[in-house]
């Protein structure tokens, strides 16, 4: 969609609600539902992907030296990554205003 | 599947995140609760089905987070169809992709073909269209989402929920202690086709999940994989312990991971020791209400089922006799 969501109305919309462009739920950011964010302690990570492969959403990203981090548009903070680290790299922040 | 090695040397294989590949088939921006255990499945799911496929996905859970109108988190060709008909709308596509090809206009190999649904749309109100797709033996995939209760629309118990379970519709009280049956074996049901390929997955053993589907999608014919998914808010618990308590309910033999292929039970993931099935039951808010008794039950029958399950794994041949079906050549006439 070129449009924002908000302003999309209902005849705009394909007859049999065809969508033609895969994967455009990228444009809504599920990012702002989260209470608390993963922080990922450097020195302590094994760079194993554990985390990635645990991610539901999928909001976790490789950096160019192969450590990963979370992407902030789209983490629900759910916890899941913590909670799943070899390591225990990972420790889950609270969000601040 | 061979070059995998899966289910032949799985002890030497060598299983690691960074070997798993990148692309996202089902992208980011889906409105999943967090910590959304079917969400993981279905992300691993379409990364080990592949580009080529074509998916029906009943109503449930994972069309109403991944396709709210304008939008969708889907990058296969997908369409959404009812509860009862997923599976027959995926013997049509099949059915429509062997004319084209018989018509000359499909090039290349034909797109897999996959149909996704709930436990409810699946084991309660699909299972008719199921059951006729599998025992036509068409050449398609079905991937059951068990999250064990009609979870989108405010947690209502479906025949896969778990004995014991809270459920809004089968609330635990003075008179009752919320689910009264015992789940329904769906598994057992899809093996009674005789279908090539019938497995159970969890999200929680990604690897053993992703060469599953693999297995299944290659099979010709129909395949059936049931796969548990953790579902933080009907089953009233943490929402970073989606991965711990799929684990959990394979370590206590809830839900052992096996596959059935031609009728032969094979052991994916073998607990050493089983744990105590309260160690999975008390994370859980909806089995928060049960008392010894009830426990001491539900322990001593799970142990019988996974003993029974042993006892078909052991057993040197299939479920169902399968002879090669060879015609008689025909006499040539003197």
């Amino acid at each position: 969609m070129s449009k924002p969501l908000e302003q999309t109305t209902w005849q705009e919309v394909e007859l049999g609600g065809l969508l033609r462009e895969p994967g455009s739920a990228r444009a809504y950011r599920t990012g702002d539902w989260r209470s608390q964010h993963p922080v990922w302690t450097k020195s302590r990570c094994i760079r194993c992907g554990v985390c990635w492969t645990v991610c539901p959403e999928p909001a976790i990203i490789e950096e160019p030296g192969g450590y990963f981090d979370m992407d902030p548009n789209y983490c629900k903070g759910c916890g899941i990554c913590a909670k799943e680290c070899v390591t225990g790299c990972i420790s889950m922040v609270p969000e601040e205003e | 599947m061979e070059k995998f090695g899966y289910a032949q040397s799985q002890k030497y294989d060598t299983y690691a995140s960074r070997l798993m590949p990148r692309e996202e088939f089902f992208t980011s921006g889906h409105r999943s609760c967090q910590g959304c255990g079917e969400a993981l499945a279905v992300r691993w799911v379409c990364k080990a089905i592949g580009k080529d496929a074509i998916i029906a996905h009943a109503t449930g859970c994972m069309e109403i987070v991944s396709s709210g109108l304008p939008q969708t988190a889907w990058m296969h060709p997908w369409i959404h169809v009812a509860f009862e008909n997923t599976a027959a709308v995926a013997s049509g596509i099949d059915a429509a992709l062997k004319i084209l090809a018989r018509k000359g206009k499909l090039a290349g190999a034909p797109p897999k073909v996959v149909a996704m649904g709930g436990d409810g749309g699946t084991s309660d109100i699909g299972l008719q269209a199921l059951s006729g797709a599998m025992e036509r033996g068409h050449n398609f995939t079905y991937i059951c989402w068990d999250n064990e209760a009609y979870m989108n629309t405010g947690i209502q118990r479906s025949s896969s929920t778990p004995f014991g379970a809270m459920t809004t519709t089968s609330p635990p009280g003075k008179e009752s202690i919320g689910q009264s049956t015992w789940k329904k074996d769906m598994v057992a049901i899809a093996v009674a086709h005789n279908i090539p390929y019938v497995a159970t997955a969890c999200p929680s053993y990604p690897f053993d999940l992703y060469f599953k589907v693999k297995k299944a999608i290659e099979m010709p014919g129909p395949a059936y994989i049931h796969v548990l998914s953790v579902c933080p808010t009907g089953w009233r618990s943490a929402t970073d312990l989606s991965v711990r308590l799929g684990r959990l309910a394979v370590e206590t033999a809830v839900f052992p991971l096996y596959e059935v292929e031609h009728g032969r039970y094979h052991l994916t993931v073998e607990a050493p020791r089983l744990r105590p099935v309260k160690d999975y039951l008390k994370p859980q808010g909806r089995f928060r209400h049960l008392r010894e008794p009830e426990l001491d039950f539900i322990q001593r029958m799970i142990r019988a089922r996974y003993e029974l399950l042993l006892e078909k794994c052991r057993q040197p041949y299939g479920e169902f006799a399968t002879v090669p079906f060879t015609p008689e050549p025909e006499q040539e006439v003197a």
